[in-house]
């Protein structure tokens, strides 16, 4: 059976790997997300963040032996309290300013950030090695699927869902959203929020090095890897609607889907669809397919 | 969406000369290394281009003859408008006499045309597309260290002859891509090999897993990746992850750096096949320049561009010394006059439609237990003779030799 010429069997395949790809976008637009919709911050430096992770990764195997287990663990620990520290010294002064200077401010640190790593790294990569349990994959008939691309939907799903359990489902979740509304008022209630909000802030910021850390054995550990990407994911938080949390998470794989397809009908445009679709979205709805008008 | 600004970093050598040299514009000879400084072409070209620059002017001895040498050096952002703008602002406002490097085709064909309009002189070490020297070709280009006809002749000649005769390629979508694909195409037909399918993937992709499928779907013998730099290392990299290789098929980078490699690692990259110009382990002076060149460049060896620069400049100078002149459209001139000799690529000449012609070499990657340590990479199959390795004059087509 055929679609458009192209074998149904192959479209499954080309679905699949949309899916992956979608995962890293709705874990990196996640962060972004719960940053933007709790502290207004539009964090720039992300992608560098994401990188972070992967290189930190890296230098937890080479220099202490740490493998990617413990890294996945502790790589984002050290970049979000990283972070935190950015956050405590910088991005704090300016939470009363206009929201372009956060934006220049992370803007500025991307570029800092990575331009540091790539003096020092150059542009090539550096190989980081796949975990031993998950190398090899399985024949599933209709495409050949690696394990550990397997792993990287599975463990995007639970991170994305969690994150938002933790937000529009708890207690702690409910005093975030309350001082993004009113933070003096929570704060009379006796909730410390500053302190609050640099833990969101780490808290976003460990879920970019997250992403890196899972993305490390899949592409070269790229001083460049977060800025091609955050462009793209940039444009999913737009077409989720800026801070929406779970307008992040189905916009980020429902793009990667789209995306795949693009690289199968029209594989030359495949990096300008996204643009095109945030073109259309916001004509169409300004605020975002799930976001609200504020 | 963000303009960056290009940096300038001028590097000045060679100070006070005491007399005024009437043939050189404005008593100095100005060198623009343009090249990608931050992208995925900066370990290839990019800086280590500037520090080959800076060493080929000092080997000249340009300070003691009393010749005062500028270098500047600029980034492209692998940006054609970018890039232009550079060219014409270096020409008409900072007097720069000749631009080198210049890697990714698209922009050295605009900096051609610009060269040419302004009767300056352009030496391409970079940028590989064979067009420079056939429909493209001008008086006042050379086209210095390798190009896709040369790639796809070497690589592809090779792997066709051992059985690899059906080919799908992943290629970059830009002139680059389009030139090595075309070129290899060419060459495998030639042989009677077939092309089953082709894809086009935008510059700079990072994921390639859904090209490999398409490939892998082909059934194609030899997956082609007509593609260069952070492109290839990563496909090649998603590649092994989705059993391209493990399933039966090979994979031929049509265009392959030692950095690459460097990147790779040995495990990754073992038993890769391709073509390069300069490998820094072939001789003894070779080896001489690779150690002094890492030691300027944090410790990277010499990519054959890096190379190129460092012989374009040598002949470049030789010539301006010669012809007493650094008018553009003459020094080219008096570089295809004089026979080419320096210690990286040894003997050699260029040729009327600016074609500079050398050995190539059809290198093997080593496993990881036959190498002794970094940068010890290659194993050199075969040696193509100079006057095989690029296109017939006859056959690119090139308005200047018809």
């Amino acid at each position: 059976m055929e679609i458009f010429g192209v074998p149904t069997q192959a479209l499954f395949g080309q679905l699949l790997i949309g899916l992956i790809n979608g995962s890293f976008y709705a874990l990196l637009s996640l962060g972004l997300a719960v940053i933007f919709g709790l502290l207004n911050i539009i964090n720039f430096t992300h992608g560098a963040q994401y990188m972070m992770g992967a290189f930190c990764a890296y230098f937890l195997f080479t220099k202490l032996g740490i493998g990617y287990w413990w890294a996945l663990a502790t790589a984002p620990l050290a970049v979000g309290l990283v972070g935190m520290i950015i956050e405590r010294l910088m991005l704090a002064r300016l939470y009363k300013l206009d929201h372009l200077y956060g934006l220049l401010l992370t803007f500025g640190l991307a570029l800092i950030i990575q331009g540091l790593f790539r003096n020092e790294y150059g542009t090539s990569g550096i190989p980081y090695a796949m975990p031993q349990e998950l190398s090899g994959g399985r024949n599933l008939g209709f495409m050949f699927l690696p394990n550990y691309r397997a792993w990287v939907i599975v463990a995007s799903i639970v991170m994305c869902l969690a994150t938002w359990f933790v937000i529009e489902r708890t207690q702690l979740g409910s005093y975030l959203r309350a001082a993004t509304e009113n933070p003096a008022l929570v704060q009379a209630f006796g909730i410390n929020v500053p302190r609050m909000i640099t833990l969101t802030y780490g808290f976003g910021v460990a879920l970019a090095a997250f992403a890196g850390v899972m993305a490390a054995p899949i592409y070269q550990v790229n001083p460049l890897m977060g800025a091609d990407l955050i462009i793209v994911v940039f444009a999913v938080v737009v077409i989720g609607g800026m801070g929406s949390i779970m307008g992040s998470i189905v916009t980020g794989f429902a793009l990667g889907l789209i995306e795949g397809l693009t690289k199968v009908f029209y594989p030359e445009a495949s990096n300008t669809v996204i643009f095109i679709i945030m073109a259309i979205v916001l004509m169409i709805k300004p605020a975002g397919l799930f976001g609200t008008q504020r | 969406m963000f303009s960056k600004r290009s940096l300038f970093a001028a590097v000045s050598l060679a100070f006070a000369a005491s007399h005024a040299q009437a043939q050189i514009s404005d008593g100095i000879v100005k060198i623009g290394v343009l090249s990608d400084m931050s992208s995925l072409y900066s370990d290839i070209a990019g800086s280590g281009s500037t520090v080959a620059a800076r060493m080929a002017v000092e080997d000249f001895g340009a300070a003691r003859k009393g010749m005062k040498v500028e270098i500047l050096s600029a980034d492209h952002l692998n940006k054609p408008d970018v890039g232009s703008s550079i060219a014409r602002q270096w020409y008409d406002v900072d007097k720069v006499d000749v631009i080198v490097d210049v890697p990714t085709s698209s922009i050295a064909l605009a900096i051609n045309q610009i060269t040419r309009e302004k009767g300056r002189a352009f030496l391409v070490s970079g940028a590989a597309t064979s067009d420079l020297t056939g429909k493209a070709c001008s008086p006042n280009t050379i086209h210095w260290t390798y190009d896709t006809w040369m790639l796809a002749n070497g690589t592809g000649n090779a792997i066709v002859k051992t059985g690899g005769d059906t080919w799908y390629f992943i290629t970059a979508d830009y002139a680059f891509g389009l030139a090595l694909e075309r070129d290899t195409e060419a060459v495998v037909l030639k042989n009677g090999g077939k092309v089953l399918g082709k894809v086009r993937h935008p510059l700079n992709a990072q994921d390639f897993s859904s090209f490999l499928l398409q490939a892998q779907a082909s059934k194609a013998k030899i997956v082609g990746l007509a593609n260069a730099g952070g492109d290839t290392t990563n496909a090649i990299k998603q590649a092994a992850e989705f059993g391209i290789v493990k399933g039966g098929q090979s994979l031929a980078g049509m265009l392959v750096f030692i950095s690459d490699i460097h990147g790779l690692g040995l495990d990754k990259a073992q038993g890769l096949i391709f073509t390069e110009t300069f490998y820094w382990d072939l001789n003894d002076q070779t080896r001489a320049f690779a150690k002094r060149f890492a030691a300027a460049n944090s410790g990277k060896y010499p990519t054959m561009v890096q190379a190129g620069v460092y012989s374009t400049i040598t002949h470049y100078l030789k010539a301006v010394e010669a012809g007493k002149t650094d008018d553009g459209t003459k020094v080219i001139a008096k570089m295809k006059e004089l026979p080419t000799d320096d210690p990286l690529f040894g003997k050699g000449t260029v040729r009327a439609d600016g074609r500079k012609l050398h050995p190539a070499y059809l290198v093997e990657v080593k496993k990881p237990s036959e190498s002794k340590g970094p940068y010890d990479y290659y194993k050199i199959r075969a040696t193509i003779p100079a006057d095989q390795a690029f296109r017939p004059m006859s056959e690119g087509g090139c308005p200047l030799v018809k």
